[in-house]
This record gives structure tokens, C-alpha cells and sequence, in this order.
């Protein structure tokens, strides 16, 4: 009898394991095959003058995606620059100053729905508040509503960083004498900087892959610009326009873009990950290396 | 005893946790200079009691405090008391070390420079601290190290350092031991007993031997309530009271 419910139990194992297993292949199967096709149809088309020619005309095969590259770079550097420090300020705020406050509570639940907001509707109420009122498309706009995408994502993680840092922390800066504000940046911040960087980089690395909030906002642009306050090209944009154009010169260009584009959020992310993995340790790993104990 | 010079004096004491009454109308003295110890099961209050000597409850929402507790002349339980001054009067070191992500001398220097005290002096009083912490001959050629880099021991000397080094009056010990191995308890406990000589400590233990061997007074508390207080040679040998003497010999506990 116990022999029997001995290998029931065995055998249950082995099947549950069995269909996690399927269930990670199948995951695994679709993302390598993306990341497959990426790189096989875009890493032939990489050449010198996509990063440094703006594009020719429609039809013509020479040009490369300058304006795009340096487009989206602008629009990226300007969200980060708008979102990341509301994201760290506000998951501050969520974690020190307003943990026991029902209001804050109310708040930082809709800052959980706000991280798996569609884009899109980001991109639709920066239309209507920055694009409508001013007649015609901008980047600043796009820049806004990336920033809008950006903040919920780097506050959460914030928050729960700072959360990490043991209360006894804030007690002994607070039996020295210290006041919340000095506590909170000499102590508390300090303790979780790794943390916050992390939240910081999978912000950008989630904004960067964007492309419904800029299609009403920053929409697109034919040629390099640098204002903020007209249409501005990204990459993401134009890899939609150029896949969807009759050119099969341009749909080489959108693989090649959309690989770099990959390759740069891949690359965000996996520095991202081995800072929190290292056990919040490069530095450590890096004074080890100078000779030192632990 | 009477002739001592009382340092803080703790009278009729209620506390409360929200709506739950942790400490039931304590009142005793803390006698100068002297190392006064909180023993008693776990649960009692005695962690409670020691940290409204600095009001470090009022970090926390919804505690509240009854009748007086008097230092330097003043009731600290008042609303109008400012805690930044009485914290850097009245100091404190954790159950498990605290040491802040920077450097070993930084640590040390913290509450110094919150009072903005800089330069040579900084320097001064940050190696007067970690010598009376027993701790600068193992540190002195390596300040600009991360404090992590210390061992667990030398992390709570550490801490200690820190808290000295503003010149308390008092210190308030949280069970700081519990966390160390037997080598790190003994050089703690030196440290106590060396430092009562400039610095007035209250020391909550779990440790009855730590108690009797670094405290003149022992506190015994039960259920929220100081069942007993006096010299800590009397409470161990010769208590007045049966529950006392029944916790010491360990019957309960």
C-alpha cells in the first residue's frame, strides 16, 4: 500500500515537471525564434551609412536611419531626464514618508495599475493635451508620455529597494541625531543606489521599445531634427513606416534598425539583471579585487 | 544608592502600542555614570521601555506615552521637546550591527558632521572614539575601507564608536550582544564596563550572566511591568521578591 502511494507521488512529480518543462520550452521556443529571425534578417544589413546618411528619397536605395538613431536618442534622453527623477522621488516618498498614510495607499495602488497601462492610451492623452492644443505633432509630447510610461516602473522598483534597507538603519541615523531628509539621502539612498540604478535602466530599457505613444505625438520626420517642439523620427516609428512601405530596400533598413533597437534593450536588461544578481555586489566584486576582506 | 547622582528619572511610565498597554506604571532611576541592566522574559518590555528613553517610538504611528521621564531638568516626554537634541544626548546601539554603506572613519564621523563639525577636529574625535571603542589599532591603517568589510564584532564596536563619538550622555544598549559569537561578547561587555566611566548605559539583556557581570543596577521586568529594581548584587542574590528570585534561577523564563 505505501509502495503504491510512493510511486503516485513519484510519479505526479515527474509529470508536473515534466509540463513546466513544455511550458518553458514553448516560451523559449517563440522568444529565440524572434531573436533568430532579428538577427538573421537585420545583422546583414548593417552598414556603416544606416548610422551616419539621413534617408534618401522613397524608392532610391542609398540613405541610411541617422535621423531616426539620433531622434530616438533625443526623445529617450528627454523622457529620462522628465521621468526618472519623479520615479525615484515619488517611490522615495512612497517608501519614507508615506507608508502609513491611507491616501499614499490609494496612490501607490494606482501606481501598480499605471505599470501595465497599454501604452497607447499614454500616447492618446498626450495627444490630446499636448498635440491638440498646438496643431500639429511635436516630440515633446512623445517625450512626455514615454516619461508618463517610465515613472510608475522606476518608483515601484524604488520603493521596494528602499523597503529592503532594514528599519534598524533609519533608527540608528535617527539616534544620532539625524533629520529624516539627511537620513534618507546619507543613509537609506546610499544602501540602495544599486537598486534604484537597476529600476532606473528597466525603465529606459521599457521606454526605448516604444512605438504606439510616439505615433500621436512625437509622430515621424523625414529628416534630421533637433527641435523638440516639431515632428521628430524615432527608430520604432520608423521601422512601422518603413515595414509597412512597398520598398524592399527599406524593409532591410526596419531589420537592421529593429536589431539594433533589440540588441540595445537585450543589453539594458541583461546589465540590469547582473546588478541586482551580483547581490547588489559590483562594487564589492570590484574592491575584492583590490585585495580585501569579504 | 541615595547619595548617587540620578541621571534620568522615570516616573509612573505608561506606554501604549495603539491601544495595547506595553509598559504599566514603571518608575525608576538611572543613576549616573553607572550601567543599569533590563532583564526579564521575552515579551516583557524591557526593549519597549528602553527605547522611550530616546522617544524612538515616535517613528512609528499611533504609540503613546504617559507620565514623565525626567533628564537634564526636563520631562522628554514633552510635546515640545526637540528630539534631534535629545537623540544626540541620549545615544544607541542595535541588537545586530548597523553599520551605513561608507567608509569605516565615515561611519564614525556621521554625527559628527550632522553637527558640522569638521577638519582636524573631525579627524581628532573620530580616533578618540575609536580608541575608547577598543577598536582603532585593528582599523587605524584601513579607514577609507567599507565598514561591511569588518567583522560582526567589530561592526557593533563600530557602531559604538559611532555613538560615542557625539559625546553622549547616555547610552542606551539593545541587547547588543545577541548576535555575537563569545570572543565579540566578552570585548562588548569590557567596552560597557570601561565606558560607564565617562557615559551613563542602560543595557537590555537576555543574558543574565552579561547582567551580572557589567551592571551595578538590575532591573527586572514582567509582563510590561518593573517587578523589582535595585543593586545588581542584591537582585542576584538576594531579591525581594519571589518572581524574581524564581526568573534569576531560571524556573521560568
Amino acid at each position: 500500500m505505501e509502495k503504491v502511494v510512493l510511486y503516485r507521488r513519484k510519479l505526479i512529480s515527474k509529470v508536473m515537471l515534466f509540463l513546466s518543462f513544455i511550458a518553458a520550452i514553448y516560451g523559449l521556443f517563440w522568444l529565440f525564434w524572434i531573436l533568430g529571425t532579428l538577427f538573421l534578417s537585420g545583422f546583414k544589413h548593417l552598414t556603416l551609412s544606416l548610422f551616419i546618411e539621413d534617408p534618401g528619397p522613397p524608392g532610391i536605395e542609398e540613405g541610411g536611419l541617422r535621423h531616426a538613431f539620433i531622434g530616438h536618442a533625443i526623445i529617450t534622453f528627454i523622457a529620462s531626464v522628465i521621468g526618472v527623477p519623479i520615479g525615484i522621488f515619488s517611490g522615495i516618498y512612497y517608501s519614507e514618508y508615506g507608508r502609513d498614510s491611507k491616501f499614499f495607499k490609494v496612490l501607490r495602488n494606482i501606481t501598480d495599475v499605471m505599470v501595465s497601462t497599454p501604452s497607447i492610451i499614454m500616447g492618446a492623452v498626450m495627444y490630446a493635451l499636448l498635440v491638440v492644443p498646438f496643431k500639429h505633432f511635436n516630440a515633446l509630447a512623445g517625450c512626455l508620455a514615454l516619461a508618463m510610461l517610465m515613472v510608475p516602473v522606476i518608483s515601484k522598483t524604488t520603493e521596494e529597494m528602499l523597503k529592503l534597507v532594514p528599519f534598524t538603519l533609519r533608527e540608528a541615523a535617527y539616534a544620532l541625531g539625524a533629520f529624516k531628509w539627511q537620513l534618507i539621502k546619507d543613509v537609506v539612498l546610499r544602501s540602495a543606489k544599486i537598486g534604484i540604478l537597476t529600476g532606473v535602466l528597466l525603465g529606459m530599457a521599457r521606454i526605448s521599445g516604444e512605438t504606439a505613444p510616439l505615433l500621436f505625438t512625437a509622430f515621424n520626420n523625414h529628416y534630421l531634427s533637433f527641435d523638440v517642439f516639431k515632428p521628430m523620427a524615432s527608430l520604432t516609428v520608423t521601422i512601422f513606416d518603413y515595414a509597412m512601405s512597398p520598398y524592399e530596400f527599406w524593409h532591410n533598413q526596419a531589420w537592421a534598425a529593429s536589431f539594433c533597437l533589440a540588441l540595445f534593450v537585450l543589453i539594458l536588461s541583461i546589465f540590469a539583471k547582473t546588478l541586482v544578481h551580483s547581490n547588489f555586489g559590483w562594487v564589492k566584486i570590484f574592491k575584492r579585487k583590490k585585495g580585501q576582506r569579504n | 544608592m541615595e547619595d548617587k547622582k540620578v541621571e534620568i528619572e522615570v516616573k509612573n511610565l505608561n506606554f501604549y502600542y495603539g491601544k495595547d498597554l506595553a509598559l504599566k506604571n514603571i518608575s525608576m532611576k538611572v543613576y549616573h555614570n553607572k550601567v543599569t541592566a533590563l532583564i526579564g522574559p521575552s515579551g516583557c518590555g524591557k526593549t519597549t521601555f528602553l527605547r522611550c528613553l530616546n522617544r524612538m517610538h515616535d517613528l512609528y504611528v499611533g504609540n503613546r506615552y504617559e507620565g514623565e521621564i525626567i533628564f537634564e531638568g526636563k520631562n522628554i516626554l514633552d510635546k515640545n521637546i526637540d528630539l534631534i537634541e535629545l537623540r544626540s544626548k541620549i545615544g544607541m546601539v542595535f541588537q545586530k550591527p548597523t553599520p551605513f554603506p561608507m567608509s569605516i572613519f565615515d561611519n564614525v564621523a556621521y554625527g559628527l558632521k550632522l553637527k558640522e563639525i569638521k577638519g582636524s577636529e573631525l579627524k581628532d574625535r573620530v580616533e578618540a572614539a575609536l580608541k575608547d571603542a577598543a577598536l582603532w589599532d585593528e582599523v587605524k591603517d584601513r579607514l577609507k575601507e567599507s565598514a561591511f568589510s569588518l567583522s560582526g564584532g567589530q561592526q557593533q564596536r563600530l557602531c559604538i564608536a559611532r555613538a560615542i563619538a557625539v559625546e553622549p550622555k547616555v547610552l542606551l544598549f539593545d541587547e547588543p550582544t545577541s548576535a555575537l559569537d563569545p570572543i565579540s561578547t566578552a570585548k562588548i561587555e569590557d567596552l560597557i564596563v570601561e565606558l560607564k566611566k565617562k557615559i551613563t548605559i542602560v543595557i537590555v539583556t537576555h543574558n543574565m550572566q552579561q547582567a551580572a557581570r557589567t551592571s551595578d543596577y538590575t532591573a527586572f521586568m514582567y509582563l510590561g511591568e518593573l517587578i523589582e529594581v535595585g543593586p545588581t548584587e542584591k537582585i542576584f542574590t538576594n531579591p525581594d521578591k519571589k518572581l524574581t528570585e524564581d526568573y534569576i534561577t531560571g524556573r521560568f523564563g
